[in-house]
C-alpha cells in the first residue's frame, strides 16, 4: 500500500514561517512547561486511572455508531448508485473480455497475449520512445514468465478505467480551482480530507453504496486517484506566467480562448505530472480493493498472506511495483516527447507517421496468431514464481529463525519500557484529563495558534465515541513516530555526510518505500507475532525512508561555508553535527517528522489486521458486519482527526521556531521512486 | 538515423524470433479448445455458463472452492471465478448483486442467512459435509504438563502465566481473525474470567503462534477451529466451557457458554439455483469430510501447490465422490 501521495500542504510551512528567531528575554524554557505539564498529569492520573476510560470493547458499539450505521446503510441500492455500477460492470467487463478473461466457450480472451504485447509495445513506442517500448515488453512479458497474466490484465484494466474516469473528472475541477480562489479553498479542503481518511473506510462507504466487485474497487481507486490530478493540474494552470495572461488579455481574448490557447497549453508539463501521480496513486490501491473483490494482482498477495506464504506474495508485489515503473517512466517520457515535438523538436511528423503505420503491420498478424494458436493465447505455464517464491520463503525462514531471539527481547523493551507507560498515561487516564493534558501540552508545543485547532480535533474524538481506542493509536503513533525519527536522524545524518553512503542506501529506500505493505507483513508478523510492535514495525518500514531522505537532503542542503567556517574553529566531528548542520537544517527535521506521523497514520488501519486493536481493528471488523458500519466509520474520522491534530501542532511549533528561515525543503512523498 | 533504425530493425527481430520460439513448440489452436469446451458442456447436459465461486479467506474454504472449481471447469465446461471475500456481510451482499453465485463453508451468519432466505435471494443448500467447531484451545504440551487447564474453572488460576505485553497485566486470550464468528471477549466477562482477547488479526498470524508456542513451550490459549490442516501438524486440546445448550448465544453480549458444533452450510443465490447451468446440480451434490478439506488445504500449506494442483490431485485421487457429486 504504498502511496503517491502525501496529504496536506505540509510545504506551507516555509511559507507561513515567522521571521528569524529573536533574542527572546529570558523566559521559562519551552521544555520545562511539558515536564510541568506531564508532572501534573501523571499526579492526577495516580489518582484517577481507571476511571471514566471511555473503554468500548471491540464488540460492543454506542447509540451514536448505530444511528451512523443506520445513516450509512440507507445509501444502499439506491438508484443513481445502481446506475453507476451497471455501467463499470458494462465497460470493465467489456475490457477484462478483451484481454484478461477467457470468453467462454473460447479457452482465451479475444485477444490472446501475444497480441497484447505487440499492441502495448506499439503504444509504448508511438507515445514515448523505442526504450520505453522495450520496457514495457518486459514487464508485460514477466506478467507471463511469473504466471499472472490474468490477474495483471486485470490491474491494468481496473487502474486505466480509474484513471479515465479520475481525468474526465478531475480535469473540469482543476480548472475550476485554477480560475477561482474561492475553490481553490474549498477543493482543497475535499482534498485534503479524502487523502488523509484512510483508505479502509472510504473503502466500506463505498463498499455499502456499489456492493461488491469491479464498481467498488473503480469508484475507490477513483476517489483516492482524483486529488493529485486536480491539485497537480490546478496549480500548473494556475500558475502560468501572469506576463503571458497579461498579453492574451491586452489581446482582448475570452477566458475560454484564454485557458485553451494559452494556459493549459503552457501547463502541459505540470498537467502531465497530475496524470502521472493520478496513475501512480491508483496503482497503489491495487491490494486494497481485492478486499472487496476488485479483480487484478492485489488478489494473490492477499491470498498469501492467508496462507503465511511471504514468497508466493512477494512476487505479485513486485509485479505491482514493476507496472507502477513501466507507467511512471512512460508518462514522463510521453510528456517530455510532447515538449520536444511542441517546440517543433524531434523527426519528421510525416516519416513518424509511416513508421508507425508499417509497425502496425506485425501488430496485427501478433494479434490475428494469438486469436488462432493456444499458446500465443494462453501463455505458457512456467515455475519460475514458484522457485523464485521457494528462495525467498527459505530466504525469510533463515532470517527469522536467526533473528528470532533478538526480535523478541527488542520487542518486549519498547513494548514494556515505552508503550505500556505512555499507553497507560493516554488511555488509562479518565478522559477529560488526557483532553486536558493533551490540550495543554498542544499549547504549550505549538503556541497560540495551535489551542483552536487542537481543541476542535480533541472534542471531535470525544464525540465520536472511540476516546479509548484514539488514545491507543495516539500512543503508538508516537512511538512509531519516535523510533522513524531516531532512523531518520542516524541515517539522514550519515547519508547527508556522505556521497558515497547516500548511493548505498536509497535503493534499500526506495524499495521500502515501493512495495506493498502487504509483502513485509509476513516476516514482520513472524518475527513479533500479533502484536502492536508488530504494527509499529510495519509502519516504520514505511515511514522511515522519507523521513531519512528528507533529513539527508536537508543535511546536504546546509552551505559548505559554514560548515567549513565551523571546521575552522577546531569544533569536532560530533559538535559539526549537533552544533551546525542539525540546527540549521531545522527546517527538514520538522517537515520530516511531520511526513513520519501523517505517513505512520496512514498504517494504521493495516495495523489493526496485524494485532493492533484500537481503530484499525474497528475498521476491519466493521468492514465484515455491516451493522458496525457506523464504528468503523467513526474510527476513520478519529484517524482523521488525530492527523489533523498532529499535523497542525507540528506546523504551529514549526512555525514559531522559524524553522522555515532554513532553506526550502524539496517534496517528500511527491513521487513513488525516483 | 541509421543507429536507430538497425535498432528498431534489431528489436523486431529479437520479438519475432521470442514469439516463435515460444509458440512454435505448442501446436493447438483456439478452435480447437473452443470445439473441445462445447462438446465438454454438451456431454454434461447443457451449458454451465458463469460460476462465481465466493471465497472467504481461510485456507479450508479455499481447499472446497477450487475442488468445485476444478471439477465445473473441466467436467462441465463452465467459466469458473473466484470472488475473494470476508465471510457474513460482504459475502451475502454479493449473493444478493449476483457479483458471487454460490458460498461452500458458511459456518453461522444466522441473521444474515434468515434474512437472505427471506428476502428470496439465497437459498439454504444444506451441508457440504463439513462440521464445523470452534473452541478455545490450548497447544498440547500445555495440557500434557498442565492436565487441569482443560477446565475453564481453573483458568483463572493460571491468569498469571499467560500474560504479555499486549494483555495489559491479564492472562491473554488470542482471537483471530476479527471477521470471524467470535464472541470470546462476551464469554471471557460472563465467566468472570481475568483475561484480556487480544486479537491476532488472522488465520495466519493465529496458525504462527500456535505452532511457536508448541515449539517453544510458550504459554497460549486462543480461538481455533476445526476443519483446519494445521491440527495434522501440531497437536493442540480443547478446553471445556460450559456446554452449549441451543439459545444460550442468542444475546452475543451475554454468552456465558461454548461455541455451538456448527454443520456447515451451502448457500446458493436463488437466481443461480433457480438458472439452468448444468453446475447448480453439481453444487447441491458436493459434499466432503474434514478430512478431505484437511488434506488438500495440507496440499496448499505445507506442500506450497497451488490451490489448482492441490485440487487436481485430490479430484485424480478421488475420481468416485467426484462422479457422484455430477450424478
Amino acid at each position: 500500500m504504498s502511496t503517491a501521495t502525501v496529504p496536506t500542504g505540509v510545504d506551507r510551512v516555509e511559507r507561513d514561517a515567522a521571521p528569524p528567531p529573536r533574542r527572546e528575554q529570558r523566559r521559562v524554557p519551552r521544555w520545562v512547561w511539558v515536564l510541568v505539564v506531564l508532572a501534573g498529569w501523571l499526579a492526577i492520573w495516580s489518582l484517577t486511572k481507571g476511571t471514566h476510560t471511555q473503554y468500548l470493547s471491540g464488540s460492543d458499539q454506542t447509540d451514536f455508531h448505530a444511528r451512523l450505521s443506520d445513516r450509512v446503510s440507507g445509501y444502499s441500492s439506491n438508484p443513481v448508485a445502481t446506475a453507476i455500477a451497471d455501467f463499470i460492470n458494462v465497460v470493465v467487463g467489456f475490457l477484462r473480455e478483451l484481454i484478461a478473461i477467457p470468453t467462454r466457450p473460447r479457452p482465451a480472451p479475444t485477444i490472446g497475449w501475444l497480441g497484447v504485447v505487440a499492441i502495448a509495445t506499439w503504444i509504448g513506442y508511438a507515445i514515448a520512445s523505442w526504450r520505453i517500448a522495450l520496457l514495457v515488453a518486459a514487464t508485460f512479458l514477466s506478467y507471463g514468465l511469473f504466471g499472472y497474466w490474468e490477474d495483471a490484465m486485470d490491474l491494468l484494466v481496473v487502474t486505466l478505467v480509474s484513471v479515465a474516469f479520475a481525468v474526465v473528472i478531475g480535469f473540469p475541477l482543476a480548472v475550476w480551482l485554477a480560475l477561482s480562489s474561492w475553490a481553490a479553498r474549498w477543493v482543497t479542503l475535499v482534498l485534503d480530507l479524502l487523502q488523509t481518511m484512510p483508505t479502509f473506510v472510504y473503502l466500506m462507504f463505498v463498499l455499502v453504496v456499489f456492493g461488491i466487485g469491479a464498481p467498488t474497487a473503480v469508484v475507490c481507486t477513483l476517489a483516492y486517484a482524483l486529488p493529485p490530478i486536480i491539485r497537480i493540474a490546478g496549480f500548473g494552470i494556475r500558475d502560468v506566467s501572469p506576463a503571458a495572461i497579461e498579453a492574451t488579455n491586452s489581446l482582448g481574448a475570452t477566458m475560454m480562448q484564454r485557458l485553451r490557447k494559452v494556459q493549459i497549453p503552457m501547463a502541459r508539463r505540470t498537467i502531465i505530472v497530475g496524470l502521472n501521480q493520478t496513475i501512480l496513486a491508483a496503482l497503489s490501491m491495487a491490494i486494497i480493493a481485492s478486499y472487496v473483490a476488485g479483480p487484478g494482482l492485489g488478489k494473490p498477495v492477499i491470498a498469501a498472506l492467508t496462507e503465511s506464504d511471504f514468497g508466493a506474495g512477494l512476487v505479485p508485489g513486485l509485479l505491482i511495483v514493476a507496472t507502477g515503473i513501466m507507467l511512471d517512466r512512460m508518462t514522463t517520457a510521453a510528456s517530455e516527447r510532447s515538449e520536444r515535438v511542441a517546440r517543433g523538436g524531434g523527426e519528421d511528423p510525416r516519416r513518424r507517421r509511416l513508421v508507425l503505420g508499417v509497425l502496425l503491420v506485425p501488430v496485427a498478424v501478433a494479434v490475428w496468431y494469438s486469436r488462432y494458436a493456444i499458446d500465443a493465447a494462453l501463455f505458457p505455464e512456467t515455475s519460475w514464481a514458484r522457485s523464485v517464491a521457494d528462495w525467498a520463503n527459505s530466504w525469510m525462514e533463515s532470517f527469522t529463525s536467526a533473528a528470532d531471539t533478538a526480535a523478541g527481547s527488542f520487542s518486549d523493551a519498547i513494548s514494556y519500557g515505552l508503550l505500556n507507560p505512555l499507553q497507560s498515561l493516554l488511555a488509562d487516564s479518565p478522559w477529560w484529563l488526557s483532553f486536558l493534558g493533551l490540550l495543554l501540552l498542544g499549547v504549550v508545543i505549538g503556541g497560540r495558534r495551535a489551542v483552536v485547532p487542537t481543541l476542535l480535533c480533541l472534542a471531535g474524538l470525544y464525540l465520536l465515541d472511540l476516546w479509548h481506542d484514539s488514545m491507543i493509536v495516539l500512543n503508538m503513533t508516537l512511538v512509531a513516530t519516535l523510533l522513524v525519527m531516531v532512523l531518520a536522524l542516524v541515517f539522514g545524518v550519515w547519508m547527508g555526510r556522505s556521497r558515497t553512503v547516500d548511493v548505498v542506501i536509497r535503493p534499500t529506500l526506495d524499495a521500502g518505500q515501493t512495495i506493498p505493505a502487504f509483502v513485509y507483513l509476513i516476516p514482520v508478523l513472524a518475527l513479533f507475532g500479533s502484536t502492536r510492535f508488530t504494527a509499529i514495525v510495519a509502519a516504520v518500514v514505511y515511514a522511515a525512508p522519507a523521513a531519512i531522505k528528507l533529513v539527508a537532503d536537508g543535511i546536504r542542503g546546509v552551505p559548505d561555508v559554514v560548515v567549513e567556517a565551523g571546521r575552522s574553529t577546531g569544533s569536532t566531528k560530533w559538535q559539526e553535527i549537533t552544533k551546525v548542520q542539525l540546527p540549521m537544517a531545522r527546517g527538514s527535521l520538522v517537515l520530516a517528522t511531520n511526513q513520519g506521523i501523517l505517513y505512520v497514520l496512514s498504517m494504521v488501519v493495516i495495523g489493526g489486521l496485524v494485532g493492533a486493536q484500537a481503530l484499525g481493528y474497528d475498521v476491519i471488523y466493521a468492514l465484515a458486519h455491516t451493522d458496525y458500519a457506523g464504528k468503523g466509520l467513526a474510527a476513520g474520522l478519529s484517524i482523521v482527526l488525530l492527523g489533523i491534530m498532529l499535523d497542525r501542532v507540528m506546523r504551529s511549533a514549526a512555525a514559531r521556531a522559524g524553522a522555515g528561515a532554513v532553506q526550502r525543503q524539496p517534496r517528500a512523498g511527491g513521487r513513488w521512486w525516483h | 538515423m541509421r543507429i536507430l533504425n538497425r535498432r528498431r530493425a534489431s528489436l523486431v527481430a529479437v520479438t519475432a524470433s521470442a514469439v516463435l520460439a515460444l509458440t512454435a513448440c505448442g501446436g493447438g489452436t483456439v478452435e480447437k479448445e473452443t470445439k473441445t469446451n462445447e462438446s465438454k458442456a454438451a456431454a454434461a447436459g447443457g451449458e454451465c455458463g458463469d460460476l462465481k465461486i465466493i471465497v472467504n479467506p481461510w485456507v479450508g474454504y479455499t481447499a472446497d472452492a477450487y475442488v468445485v472449481g476444478a471439477v465445473a471447469t473441466d467436467k462441465l465446461g463452465c467459466n469458473v471465478t473466484y470472488v475473494d471475500l470476508k465471510e457474513g456481510g460482504p459475502s451475502y451482499q454479493a449473493l444478493k448483486s449476483g457479483d458471487g453465485d454460490v458460498i461452500l463453508e458458511e459456518w453461522s451468519h444466522a441473521a444474515e442467512l434468515k434474512t437472505a432466505v427471506d428476502d428470496g435471494y439465497a437459498v439454504d443448500l444444506g451441508s457440504p459435509g463439513n462440521v464445523g467447531i470452534i473452541g478455545w484451545y490450548v497447544p498440547d504440551w500445555l495440557a500434557q504438563e498442565h492436565p487441569d487447564i482443560l477446565d475453564w474453572e481453573n483458568l483463572n488460576k493460571y491468569a498469571a502465566d499467560f500474560k504479555t505485553s499486549e494483555s495489559g497485566g491479564q492472562g491473554q486470550f488470542l482471537g483471530s481473525d476479527p471477521t470471524y464468528t467470535q464472541y470470546d471477549e462476551a464469554i471471557v466477562k460472563n465467566l468472570g474470567l481475568d483475561y484480556r482477547v487480544v486479537f491476532s488479526g488472522g488465520e495466519t498470524a493465529t496458525v504462527a503462534a500456535f505452532k511457536k508456542a508448541q515449539e517453544n513451550k510458550e504459554w497460549l490459549i486462543g480461538y481455533f477451529w476445526e476443519p483446519q490442516y494445521i491440527h495434522a501438524e501440531v497437536p493442540m486440546d480443547r478446553v471445556k466451557l460450559p456446554e452449549y445448550k441451543p439459545g444460550c448465544d442468542a444475546d452475543k453480549a451475554k454468552v456465558a457458554c461454548d461455541y455451538a458444533e456448527t454443520q456447515l452450510k451451502k448457500v446458493a443465490a436463488t437466481k443461480f439455483m433457480e438458472s439452468a447451468s448444468t453446475a447448480a446440480d453439481l453444487i447441491k451434490n458436493f459434499t466432503w469430510t474434514n478430512d478431505d478439506q484437511n488434506l488438500v488445504a495440507k496440499y496448499i500449506t505445507a506442500d506450497k501447490m497451488t490451490p489448482e494442483e492441490a485440487a487436481a490431485k485430490w479430484i485424480a485421487d478421488n475420481p468416485d465422490e467426484v462422479e457422484a457429486w455430477l450424478g
